[in-house]
């Protein structure tokens, strides 16, 4: 029924709870935004669902994370096969020191694949799929360093599809770059989730409102709205959400 | 008034900037007055010791004339026997304390014993290594005992500059790989080690040219004052270049011929060491080129 939830999820870091009870549904192929003002939690809440916060000491979380009806959090789940289902692209493009090539290739060959053939054609596709191939096909060999921060990012979302994981998550991907680059992306987005499911953090609501089918808004580690991006911003039943909407705070 | 207080302030900073600045500027070339001092004089007294034959011939009429052959295929069998067991071991357990050990009582624990390792006296790691190697062992005084000894020795600075580099690589990369699926160790093989080998190589350098000078520790577990033979094994002696000048200079038949030599001998320890950090440093670019590229 749905792709992705959350049940009552509580997470804290050491004695500090950074996330209040949250229960959150979200559909197949549809892009979901995560708002909010800094450290209300909608990263930490976007890393539950590729086990990323385990990676922090003294993290713990009660509740259920649910993914294709499996509870990722259960005992005996593979964390790397978790993450070959669900991928993330971060702030900050960082394409690994490697050629254009080796990068998008890598979680392919870190999955057990081998064959020449197989690898090149799938990172071909992984760089159309994110309207590169033009620009680098001539340069695969080349440091993935070479290209811009918009080419990078789109580069790294390039290497989450390779692996065609079928959630991705996104951390804020386009707050470091330019305008022209972020208008790409947003794009990319919107093609993207005809086959994936998003998630998306941003903080900038124009984005959220551009891209996003629906809209979770997080205030200190609670979920106070969650609904259609439509009605988020146009019509929020929640006044906090009003408030954040339309800039009283932030 | 304030503006005659303001002016007198920045007159007193501009000073005091001047004078530090200048202490560093004599201090920075005091050091390459020392060492150039040091070079010049190696190269002034020992330049007239070498030659070919002095570098591939065995010494002869008890060391006043000949070579310094045997010493220096001594001194590169230990410098190479000893980077065999440090390196490994020690990047290894760089990996191990960086990568996988949890912030804790054993990691402090881990990171205080190697501390103390490092400060340890070498003429104690000759010690040690005569009653380990040399004598529990059995392996007797030989190029085995003495590389195992020198690699204790070197294990501690393999160490802190192994995890040094891995702690310079940006966190970000290990995320990334972590986040397509790549195991811990996958991670840390094909993103971290390739990041941080330049300067892993630099803690190379900085052990082989601690090693090759030491001369406590090959004291006690393979050096040799003299032999008529090359080694060929790793259980036989061998003569080293800082073992061979200390004799020289202090035992010895005839002292005061032998001088020459001992000049020669330690001029050409020095070019060991250049050569050594010459090719580590062209490794560190190479690897630091590909880093870029593949």
């Amino acid at each position: 029924m749905y792709k992705i939830e959350s049940k009552n999820v509580d997470f804290f870091y050491g004695p500090s709870q950074a996330l209040k009870n949250i229960n959150i549904a979200i559909k197949s192929n549809t892009v979901t935004a995560l708002i909010g003002p800094s450290g209300c939690g909608k990263s930490t809440y976007l890393r539950l669902f590729n086990r990323m916060n385990d990676l922090i000491d003294n993290t713990r979380i009660s509740g259920s994370v649910l993914i294709d009806d499996e509870d990722i959090y259960a005992k005996g789940i593979n964390v790397d096969s978790l993450r070959k289902k669900v991928g993330m692209v971060f702030q900050k493009p960082n394409p690994f020191p490697k050629t254009i090539f080796e990068n998008v290739a890598y979680g392919l060959r870190v999955n057990g694949i081998s064959d020449k053939k197989f690898i090149e054609e799938r990172v071909e596709t992984s760089i159309k799929q994110v309207a590169l191939w033009d620009e680098v096909k001539d340069k695969l060999k080349k440091s993935a360093f070479e290209l811009s921060g918009g080419q990078q990012q789109r580069l790294c979302i390039a290497r989450a599809l390779a692996i065609q994981p079928s959630v991705i998550l996104m951390d804020e991907p386009t707050s470091a770059l330019d305008p022209i680059s972020t208008a790409k992306i947003e794009a990319l987005i919107y093609e993207l989730k005809t086959k994936y499911t998003i998630v998306i953090v941003t903080h900038n609501m124009q984005q959220a409102g551009r891209v996003s089918d629906t809209t979770a808004f997080f205030y200190m580690g609670e979920l106070i709205e969650h609904d259609n991006t439509k009605t988020i911003f146009t019509n929020p039943k929640i006044e906090r959400t009003q408030n954040y909407i339309t800039g009283r705070f932030g | 008034m304030k503006l005659p207080d303001e002016h007198k302030l920045a007159k007193r900073k501009m000073r005091g900037q001047a004078i530090a600045f200048w202490i560093f500027r004599i201090l920075s070339y005091a050091i390459i007055a020392i060492l150039f001092t040091i070079l010049s004089f190696i190269i002034y007294k020992g330049a007239s010791a070498i030659s070919w034959d002095f570098i591939t011939k065995m010494p002869e009429e008890g060391m006043t004339k000949g070579g310094i052959y045997p010493a220096i295929i001594g001194t590169l069998c230990l410098v190479a026997g000893s980077m065999i067991f440090a390196f490994p071991v020690g990047v290894l357990a760089a990996i191990y304390m960086n990568e996988y050990v949890k912030d804790g009582l054993v990691k402090k624990i881990i990171k205080q014993m190697t501390n103390n390792l490092a400060g340890i006296p070498s003429i104690v790691f000759g010690l040690f290594g005569m009653s380990l190697f040399v004598n529990k062992l059995g392996f007797g005084d030989s190029i085995l005992a003495g590389s195992l000894t020198l690699g204790l020795l070197a294990l501690p600075v393999v160490i802190r500059t192994t995890e040094e580099a891995l702690k310079a690589v940006d966190n970000t990369f290990r995320h990334a790989s972590l986040g397509l699926g790549a195991s811990k160790w996958e991670t840390t093989s094909k993103v971290v080690l390739p990041i941080a080998f330049p300067n892993i190589i630099t803690g190379l350098i900085l052990s082989i040219g601690r090693v090759s000078g030491e001369t406590a520790p090959i004291l006690f577990t393979v050096a040799a004052y003299f032999l008529p033979k090359l080694p060929t094994s790793i259980f036989d002696q061998a003569m080293a270049l800082p073992y061979h000048l200390y004799v020289i200079s202090t035992s010895g038949t005839n002292i005061e011929e032998s001088r020459p030599v001992a000049y020669g001998t330690a001029l050409v320890l020095i070019i060991i060491v250049l050569i050594a950090n010459l090719l580590a440093n062209g490794l560190r670019k190479y690897f630091g080129r590909k880093v870029k590229m593949n």
